[in-house]
Parts: structure tokens; C-alpha cells; sequence
């Protein structure tokens, strides 16, 4: 089981809605996923517009917890204003919270996310902040009352996979009491398996499994490959090591010492 | 009376806010409506007066990663 805040789960995937060939497709997607959590945003309604409804049927079919988003937000205010509209649509003080910093890498700035997360937390939010690898903002952002984190792997829709191993291993060294999520940039189901062999909790996804030939397919794959990982890690993964260690025995190999 | 919805200038007859919705037809929509960037809970929409040049946002659930 895992916890994300006070509810608990046994998926350790989260996936999110948005970017899939059909609506039937997300949601055989989602389901084959075995995903609990799904990420969602909200947009404006114009005059008249039923498109919002469609959408929230078919996640209300699903049974599933939703995770509202403020994607797009580029300030602390519009942040925080997104996430108070989410709070009254959605009924859920989660929210996964994006402050985006620049158009090019989609990448978090760092000094609006913490300030956001700040003001949401001492709102009774809780929060999901989407930040980079950075150290030190993943611990600023604990301090602020954030017991999830999730940095991001590569930029998101990138399909890079983990770019900066080094600095996850370290998060998850120096956060242990943290739920930490990979969230963006994973784009094969070996991608989520290394993540979740690091320690991280959980992979949070959505491109990778919505722009795949098949996304029902793909979803059950990154299913297989987060308990993959998962199991990995938990039965303690060896050491890597410079060079080669026999794995057959030495001793009483045939013709052993007879050649001189 | 000119208010503002969605950022687009739009005239309405109505005077309170669930009015609005009605006139806007979002009746029966599962919306969040906020007047100058507070959130208005659905149970105050028939309580809360509009006034002229208000900003309104009218958000509703959409796809998302």
C-alpha cells in the first residue's frame, strides 16, 4: 500500500487524461493501467458548452480518485487562484501544483513554486508540487508541509526518461520520509521500472501512454513495469560493479590446473 | 449591465449570479464560478449581486497530465 496524504492505495501509478486518440481509449487506457489516481485540469466553459460534462462522466465512471492540476499557470497568483476554483469543482483539497517557469522546458521556477505551495498548505491544501531534481527546492518545499514531491525525470512529454539519475538517488536519499513521484519525461515502460528501483513511490505519466500506438497496451506495460520496479527495489538490488565476478564456481572446473 | 466572462466583454440581463448561469445556459453544468478572482460556492451563486464590469470565470473539468 501506499500513502498519498491520509487516503491510501496499491497502485503505485498515477496517469493522467489528457492527449488520447478517443475518449473510449482513455478510459480503457486508464483502466488497464490499474492507475488510481488520474490527474485532470479545468478550463474555461464557454456559453452553451457541454464539453466539460462529457469529460467528467467518463471519470466519474472510472471510480477513480482525481488529482485536479493548475498546468499552465505561470505565477504564484494564477497558481493559487487555479487551485482554489479546483478545490470548489472537484470537491478534493489536492492539487497538483505546477508553476511553470519557462515556455521551452515546461520546466518549474522554483522560487513561485515554493511560494505557491506555501500559501495553498497554510489554506489547507495538500499539495502535489511538479518540480525539478533540485535538492534544495524539494527541501524547501517539505518544509513548507509538502509530504509529496514529485520531480520531474526530463521535460514533460520529452519521452527522455531519467536524465539526472544522480540527483533523484539523492532526493530519495535525503527525503526519506517524503512520498516522492517521478512525473514527467518517462516515455517506456523501462523508464518507470528504474525510477520505482531507486526508491521513488510512485510514476506519475500521461504522454507516454496517450500518444503510444496502442495506449490500452502501453498502460498495462507501465502497469508490469512500476511492480516490476517496485519489487526490484524492495528485494534489495545489488551493487554495480567495475568488473567481471564469475557466477559459475571455479573450483573443480574440468581440466582445471591440468594444462601446464 | 457589462461584465466580463471568460475575458470576453459580454452584456447580460441578469442581475445575480445564478441568473447569469441560466442566461449563459450552463444549467445543470458541473461548474466552479469565481467574480473577481474569489470562488463563489454554488450554495451563494442565488445570493450574489452582480455589478457592472465584474469579472466572472466560469471553469469546468478538462483533460490533463
Amino acid at each position: 500500500m501506499i500513502k498519498f496524504y491520509d487516503k491510501e492505495f496499491s497502485s503505485r501509478l498515477l496517469i493522467g487524461t489528457a492527449l488520447y486518440p478517443s475518449p473510449a481509449i482513455m478510459q480503457q487506457a486508464i483502466r488497464a493501467s490499474g492507475a488510481e489516481i488520474v490527474t485532470v485540469s479545468l478550463r474555461r466553459e464557454a456559453a452553451g458548452g457541454r464539453a466539460g460534462n462529457a469529460f467528467w462522466s467518463l471519470i466519474s465512471e472510472l471510480g477513480v480518485t482525481v488529482l485536479p492540476n493548475t498546468a499552465g499557470c505561470r505565477s504564484v497568483r494564477e497558481a493559487v487562484k487555479t487551485a482554489e476554483l479546483a478545490r470548489e469543482l472537484f470537491g478534493t483539497t489536492w492539487i497538483k501544483l505546477e508553476v511553470i517557469g519557462d515556455d521551452e522546458t515546461l520546466q518549474p521556477d522554483a522560487v513561485g513554486l515554493v511560494e505557491a505551495a506555501q500559501i495553498l498548505i497554510k489554506d489547507g491544501f495538500s499539495v502535489f508540487p511538479y518540480c525539478t531534481e533540485d535538492l534544495t527546492v524539494a527541501q524547501r518545499l517539505r518544509d513548507a508541509g509538502c509530504r509529496v514531491i514529485m520531480p520531474w525525470a526530463a521535460p514533460i512529454g520529452s519521452a527522455r526518461g531519467i536524465v539526472n539519475r544522480d540527483a533523484l538517488k539523492l532526493l530519495r536519499a535525503r527525503l526519506p520520509d517524503v512520498t516522492l513521484v517521478v512525473d514527467a519525461g518517462l516515455g517506456a515502460p523501462s523508464h518507470a521500472a528504474e525510477a520505482m528501483e531507486l526508491g521513488y513511490d510512485a510514476v506519475l505519466l500521461n504522454t507516454a501512454v496517450a500518444k503510444a500506438g496502442d495506449p490500452p497496451e502501453m498502460a498495462k506495460a507501465f502497469r508490469l513495469a512500476v511492480e516490476a520496479g517496485r519489487a526490484g527495489f524492495k528485494a534489495g538490488l545489488m551493487g554495480a560493479r567495475d568488473f567481471a565476478s564469475p557466477s559459475t564456481p571455479v573450483v573443480g572446473t574440468p581440466f582445471w590446473h591440468a594444462v601446464s | 449591465m457589462h461584465v466580463i466572462v471568460n475575458g470576453r466583454s459580454t452584456e447580460i440581463a441578469a442581475k445575480r449570479l445564478d441568473g447569469l448561469l441560466g442566461e449563459l445556459d450552463h444549467e445543470g453544468n458541473h461548474v466552479a464560478v469565481a467574480v473577481n478572482d474569489l470562488v463563489v460556492p454554488r450554495a451563494r451563486w442565488s445570493a450574489t449581486e452582480l455589478n457592472s464590469g465584474d469579472r466572472i470565470e466560469i471553469i469546468t473539468p478538462r483533460q490533463g497530465g
